[in-house]
């Protein structure tokens, strides 16, 4: 007979006031574990979302002028010499020590060209990274370019040579078959000829050089300025800008329900200790004969303090791994609800280790005052149960 | 002539209950003795002040003044964790009404008191194994206490009182929950248990009990008469 003996029979025997107990720790630790899970798998969801809306490093050469333009509007009136960075260094972003990070590299090279006696811009590009980088590219009723001689036009350039899909036409020269109009998109390559990177390359006389290159970066929790001083660092003649606005909006999407599960999470955890407590105080109360008759044969206040808070040590692990359980099956199931296509993260492993340490820790702290008062029975008090 | 040396001395004992105005002297200024291997019979009417004196020798009771030796220590000098550690070693308790563990069996019970002595599981199991024995309760030894007869019950805290194998044991009201024959029985059962050198001291107000005994101290308002 040893003490663990006592507590372990007491546990069997209490089963209804036990279960009780186990169940105030799972919903604690249930509830703390599907806002954790939940909101890991609405960051991951919105990572996503955000990495699709587009670039959120450019890369451009380094420049002495500032730029002339603002919201679309030119008031420069002044053209500068550009500089151009070396197409065959681009490889180089991807040897970066955060590369992994890297998700698309889509380099532009830009130029002006004449066609119809019109001067409209040419961008050349490398089509299967840029439809990658350009989700809101409308895909429908058209192809993208397949070949070198195939353009894709902006709708605003299209409308200005009154030019359709399956037409031809000359540029600067050079013969290209329009393959597709792209659909608005209140951006700048509405008013674009976009063929490929290389084509273009020949056109504007620039083999070889880039205008400027985009960049996307797949990270959870962001390092991005970390990606871009590492890309600076390889492009000392280059301008590498992260595109803060995005990054700013995605931490702080984040950390609001970050916030959110943190606030819940205290409330929840506070009201599981309270549970816990009045339990184990209920449990000390029933058992003052108990605990007299422990007294009255030669155990010390420590032997009485050790059962009570084996008991609480026994049922922290038990609900650790039953909240723990449960709270991941809660999430699994409330996620597609909450996220609209989304899924779950998955099983943190790590979570399940701090959720049964979080509940041992729990039951211990909201068990010592109940174990102290047994342990601090006066034995003749409790004897005069009997 | 050598000084004689008793396993117990009782000097100006004292226990005084307070409860708000009012003041109860349940123990008033005792003095006693009892020799090793006695069988003392602590006999008195309800209320008299027998139980408090029985729980005051059993170290679980601080006396309001007075002196409690036992085998010539001071037991109220000692702390609260020593008292424990005495407590186990030497008394063993039979409670009223036998006071068993509800949810543990009967070699569970009687092995109770060796919980804290360190023993390994063997050494406790052949004890308890022969003290069970010794009450008569073999074929039940892994029956819960709600599965036996009051008179088993009694043995079974008889059992669990001696298998520490402590000098002294101290039983109040034994026999009050059971019929006269079964009283008898576990009367007798304390008389061998004496015969075999435990000090017993039994609380009862039952005067057919003390034909065992040796000697009766009888306990009338908090006084003693020996």
């Amino acid at each position: 007979m040893k003490l663990h003996n006592i507590s372990f029979s007491n546990i069997r025997r209490r089963k209804g006031r036990m279960i009780f107990l186990v169940l105030g720790l799972v919903i604690g630790i249930s509830t703390v574990v599907t806002l954790l899970s939940v909101t890991d798998s609405m960051t991951r969801d919105i990572e996503e979302k955000l990495n699709q809306f587009g670039a959120n490093i450019v890369m451009v050469p380094k420049t002495e002028n500032l730029a002339l333009n603002y919201g679309g509007i030119d008031v420069g009136g002044v053209n500068y010499s550009v500089p151009e960075l070396d197409e065959a260094r681009l490889a180089e972003i991807r040897a970066i020590r955060n590369s992994k990070n890297i998700s698309i590299v889509a380099p532009k090279i830009l130029g002006p060209v004449t066609i119809n006696e019109k001067r409209v811009l040419m961008m050349g590009v490398w089509f299967e990274e840029e439809i990658a980088l350009k989700t809101w590219w409308h895909k429908s009723e058209w192809v993208f370019p397949q070949k070198e001689n195939e353009v894709m036009l902006g709708a605003e350039v299209a409308a200005r040579l009154g030019v359709k899909a399956g037409e031809s036409l000359v540029v600067s020269g050079t013969p290209f078959q329009v393959a597709a109009v792209l659909s608005p998109t209140g951006a700048s390559e509405d008013s674009a000829v976009i063929a490929e990177l290389g084509a273009v390359q020949r056109v504007l006389g620039k083999e070889g050089k880039i205008s400027m290159v985009e960049i996307s970066a797949f990270c959870q929790g962001c390092p991005i300025s970390e990606l871009t001083l590492q890309i600076a660092e390889k492009f000392p003649e280059a301008k590498v800008t992260a595109m803060k606005q995005a990054v700013l909006s995605k931490m702080q999407s984040i950390e609001m329900f970050q916030s959110f599960s943190f606030g819940v999470s205290v409330i929840v955890i506070l009201i599981g200790s309270l549970l816990v407590f009045v339990t184990m105080m209920g449990s000390v109360n029933e058992r003052t004969r108990e605990i007299g008759i422990f007294r009255a044969i030669g155990f010390r206040q420590s032997h009485v303090m050790q059962i009570i808070l084996l008991e609480a040590l026994l049922l922290g692990i038990i609900g650790g791994i039953l909240g723990f359980a449960a709270g991941n099956l809660t999430a699994w199931g409330l996620v597609p609800m909450i996220i609209k296509d989304g899924t779950f993260a998955g099983v943190d492993l790590r979570l399940g280790v701090v959720s049964i340490l979080m509940a041992v820790a729990l039951s211990l702290l909201a068990s010592l005052y109940p174990a102290f008062k047994a342990g601090n029975m006066d034995p003749s008090e409790a004897l005069r149960a009997l | 002539m050598a000084e004689v040396k008793h396993l117990i001395e009782v000097r100006g004992l004292k226990k005084t209950y307070q409860s708000g105005y009012i003041r109860v002297e349940a123990v008033r200024n005792m003095d006693f003795f009892i020799d090793d291997a006695e069988f003392v019979t602590l006999m008195g009417r309800s209320g008299s002040g027998k139980s408090t004196l029985l729980s005051i020798l059993g170290a679980l009771n601080h006396p309001t003044g007075g002196k409690v030796m036992v085998d010539s220590l001071d037991i109220y000098a000692l702390t609260s964790e020593q008292r424990a550690d005495f407590r186990s070693e030497y008394i063993g308790f039979i409670f009223q009404s036998f006071q068993l563990i509800p949810y543990l069996t009967v070699l569970e019970n009687v092995k109770l008191p060796m919980a804290v002595t360190g023993r390994k599981k063997k050494i406790q199991d052949r004890m308890a194994e022969e003290v069970i024995e010794r009450v008569g309760l073999t074929a039940k030894s892994l029956r819960l206490p709600d599965q036996l007869s009051g008179g088993e019950q009694e043995r079974v805290a008889i059992a669990r009182a001696i298998v520490n194998k402590p000098p002294l044991i101290l039983a109040d009201e034994p026999t009050g929950n059971l019929d006269s024959k079964t009283a008898g029985d576990i009367m007798g059962l304390l008389k061998s248990l004496n015969s075999d050198g435990h000090t017993v001291i039994v609380v009862t107000h039952n005067p057919d009990m003390e034909s065992y005994a040796g000697r009766t101290i009888r306990v009338r308002d908090g006084e003693c008469f020996v």
